[in-house]
């Protein structure tokens, strides 16, 4: 395509997300949406850094990756190594230790995810003065929501410091297993406030799903577009954030594959690199490089699942799918409805654990015959997660790949954002702060870790800069 | 043979030695602690690393070397010595590549215990960022000299205790660094993993393979009690 007569207007950075992020937009000399691109700085360096180190010192090290996620990366790369070291199958303590660790995970990113980024949008409105919409803005309106929120995060929290030892960059897995129990004391802690982690998790569900039913018209076509979904399922269909075969679905709901072995993830998934961005693009095989990118996260796990194995959470599925008649969900506003069930979903699960006896079991660790190379998949909060490793005979790591969730859902934010500008701003010559703040929107549906670790609070400086065709800024606004 | 007891002074604290004992043993019987890092029971004191360092009678001495006389004066718990010990630790730090983030001796790492006790919490002098070699041949023990800071340990316990002779140091002033006897690498040597000098290492240079983190944070030698506790607490 040639950029000719094309504007380009960049959005930096990207607020309430976490981390940093740089939209640009090419706009054409009638100000209509030729392209929208999400320009991700992502640390790629650290596939090589591992290169050398001692296998067992992954699981510990790849957390390092990321501040917000570093639980599911500590899990994936620990399920990688039980690989590596001939765990085929885990004892009960060892599984449910983790499966606890990852809920818990879940359970506070989705809320910290809700509560502090998304809510104001939703509860406030996407035109509402920045100035209030956001965290704080919640905590002077709702302050019952907001505290809700932070209690229920440290809930979150406190279980991952349980499992890993610490709340974040733990060492709780361990190849093979896990290094730690659940002591009767650390459980009974959990077990006094679970009722009210599961009452408010039914709140904080009930008002994404208000928003979405209510505004299911203006939102409906809202950054949305038809694509594939991908997640791991359980054997038997269910939902299961920790393990399972890989299922990919096409628009419809037709099984591209399905049950698919983690070990052989490359037959099905290739990566291509594009030019202007140090982010990798996975797609789908069989499919292509050019159609074959999927979405991962909340709403492709609620839609690619069969049932949830949970009672509440699985009530809930059946009403949002119930919206689309049964097929997948291709709204991306949707995200945020999806995101409590898993909410919901991940505490049920954590209740269920408490009360399992094998969590106080002591036989942690198994071994077994020693591998070369393992895979390990999760479905961490933002989506599926990989892990790819090779281990020489000298236990030192000599390959190492990571497909992040945020890599595999850039093409579709990259489409959302077109999606919105091309409805939003196209033919206007004013860029309004409430259509900017459009396309943040459209990304924050996805959750996006766009590098490490920045939490805004509130807002974050936002620069928007256009630029004509020839790349010179042509105009500039800050907030 | 009668033991004949030597009296002398720590900070002004009568203390008991014995004949043939060093300022740091009498000092420990005592119950006083005082800081050290290439000191390890059961091997010859050779007073390398300089943490131990006291003042017998005005003069700095290495407390693990240093025996002790009947009516020394020692000063060990003083602003000047602490200052003293801090800068060494420090100066360890930076000198090599301790990733304690990420390092399976976390926790129980004596130069990290002894970071926390004199309560540092970055290094003042500026990282050196050295490129250290990595030894994974040994089917059981692995060496990542990018935290080695030459205390000897390994070497002595080698020698003295296994009765082998693994390690070595080559090299001088800032090129020095931990070799092992044998013409490639440590899968070379007669070292075994039941070895004493496979756990004489104070920081993670030396490490039993397949054992990182098996040990949850929280049940760490050092996650509850500072180093050197065992000794005051006695
Ligand atoms: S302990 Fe005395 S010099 Fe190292």
């Amino acid at each position: 395509m040639s950029n000719e007569n094309l504007k380009r207007v960049v959005i930096e950075p990207v607020t309430r997300v976490e981390g940093h992020g740089k939209v640009s937009l090419l706009l054409d000399k009638d100000n209509q949406v030729k392209q929208a691109r999400l320009h991700i700085v992502e640390f790629r360096g650290f596939e090589r850094f591992i290169q050398g180190r001692p296998y067992w010192e992954a699981p510990v090290i790849v957390q390092r990756l990321c501040g917000i996620c570093p639980v599911s990366h500590h899990l994936a790369a620990a399920k990688a190594m039980d690989v590596i070291v001939g765990a085929d199958k885990l004892t009960p303590t060892a599984e449910k230790m983790r499966r606890l660790m990852h809920y818990g995970q879940t359970f506070q990113s989705h809320v910290l995810h809700f509560f502090h980024l998304c809510s104001p949008d939703l509860l406030f409105g996407f035109d509402a003065d920045p100035a209030i919409r956001n965290v704080i803005g919640i905590i002077k309106k709702y302050p019952e929501l907001a505290k809700q929120g932070v209690l229920m995060r440290k809930y979150g929290q406190e279980i991952i410091k349980a499992t890993a030892g610490k709340k974040i960059h733990g060492t709780g897995a361990i190849p093979g297993g896990v290094n730690k129990n659940l002591s009767i004391e650390e459980r009974d802690v959990f077990l006094k406030d679970i009722e009210q982690m599961v009452e408010w998790a039914k709140g904080a569900l009930k008002i994404a799903k208000d928003y979405t039913v209510e505004n299911l018209d203006s939102i409906a076509s809202f950054g949305s577009f038809d694509s594939s979904h991908l997640s791991i399922v359980r054997e038997d269909g269910a939902l299961d954030l920790y393990n399972g075969g890989l299922r990919a679905i096409t628009k419809d709901g037709e099984k591209i594959f399905d049950h698919f072995n983690n070990q052989k993830y490359h037959e099905q998934i290739a990566e291509e690199v594009k030019s202007w961005s140090y982010m990798k693009f996975p797609f789908i095989k069989s499919i292509g490089p050019e159609n074959g990118w999927y979405r991962v996260g909340p709403l492709a796990r609620i839609n690619a699942c069969d049932f949830i194995d949970t009672p509440l959470a699985e009530a809930e599925r059946a009403e949002f799918m119930a919206i689309t008649e049964g097929k997948p969900n291709n709204i991306t506003m949707a995200y945020h409805w999806t995101r409590m069930i898993e909410t919901l979903h991940s505490i049920e699960k954590i209740r269920d654990l408490l009360n399992d006896e094998d969590l106080q079991g002591t036989d942690l660790v198994v071994k077994g015959k020693r591998r070369e190379e393992g895979v390990g998949i999760i479905e961490a909060p933002r989506g599926t997660l990989f892990h790819h490793y090779k281990v020489d005979e000298k236990d030192q790591i000599t390959m190492c790949n990571l497909i992040v969730s945020t890599t595999s859902n850039n093409i579709p934010m990259n489409t959302a954002v077109e999606r919105v500008a091309q409805e939003y701003i196209s033919g206007k010559p004013e860029i309004t702060e409430g259509l900017l703040n459009r396309i943040e929107v459209a990304i924050r549906a996805y959750d996006p870790c766009l590098s490490c670790a920045t939490h805004a609070m509130g807002q974050m400086p936002l620069i928007v800069s256009m630029f004509d065709y020839e790349g010179k800024l042509i105009d500039k606004k800050a907030k | 043979m009668s033991e004949k007891t030597i009296k002398f002074k720590i900070d002004g604290k009568e203390i008991q030695g014995k004949v043939g004992q060093t300022i740091l043993e009498a000092a420990e019987e005592a119950g006083i602690y005082i800081p050290r890092l290439c000191h390890l029971k059961g091997i010859t004191p050779h007073g390398s690393c300089r943490v131990c360092t006291v003042k017998v009678n005005g003069r700095p001495q290495t407390a693990c070397t240093q025996p002790v006389v009947e009516g020394i004066e020692v000063e060990n718990d003083t602003e000047e010595i602490t200052e003293h010990r801090k800068n060494i630790i420090d100066m360890l730090f930076v000198e090599g590549n301790h990733f304690c983030m990420f390092c399976q001796k976390s926790g129980n790492c004596e130069l990290q215990a002894l970071a926390y006790r004199f309560g540092i919490l970055a290094p003042k002098y500026p990282y050196q960022f050295p490129k250290r070699e990595l030894d994974a041949t040994h089917p059981d023990i692995f060496i990542d000299k990018n935290c080695c800071i030459l205390c000897g340990r390994c070497v002595q316990t080698s020698k003295d205790i296994d009765g082998k002779n693994v390690f070595e140091f080559v090299g001088r002033g800032p090129e020095k660094q931990l070799a092992v006897n044998s013409k490639a690498n440590l899968a070379g040597t007669d070292i075994s993993v039941t070895d004493k000098a496979a756990e004489a290492c104070p920081v993670g240079a030396i490490i039993k393979k397949q054992e990182g983190y098996a040990v949850p944070v929280g049940k760490r030698l050092y996650d509850i009690k500072p180093i050197g506790s065992e000794i005051e607490n006695k």
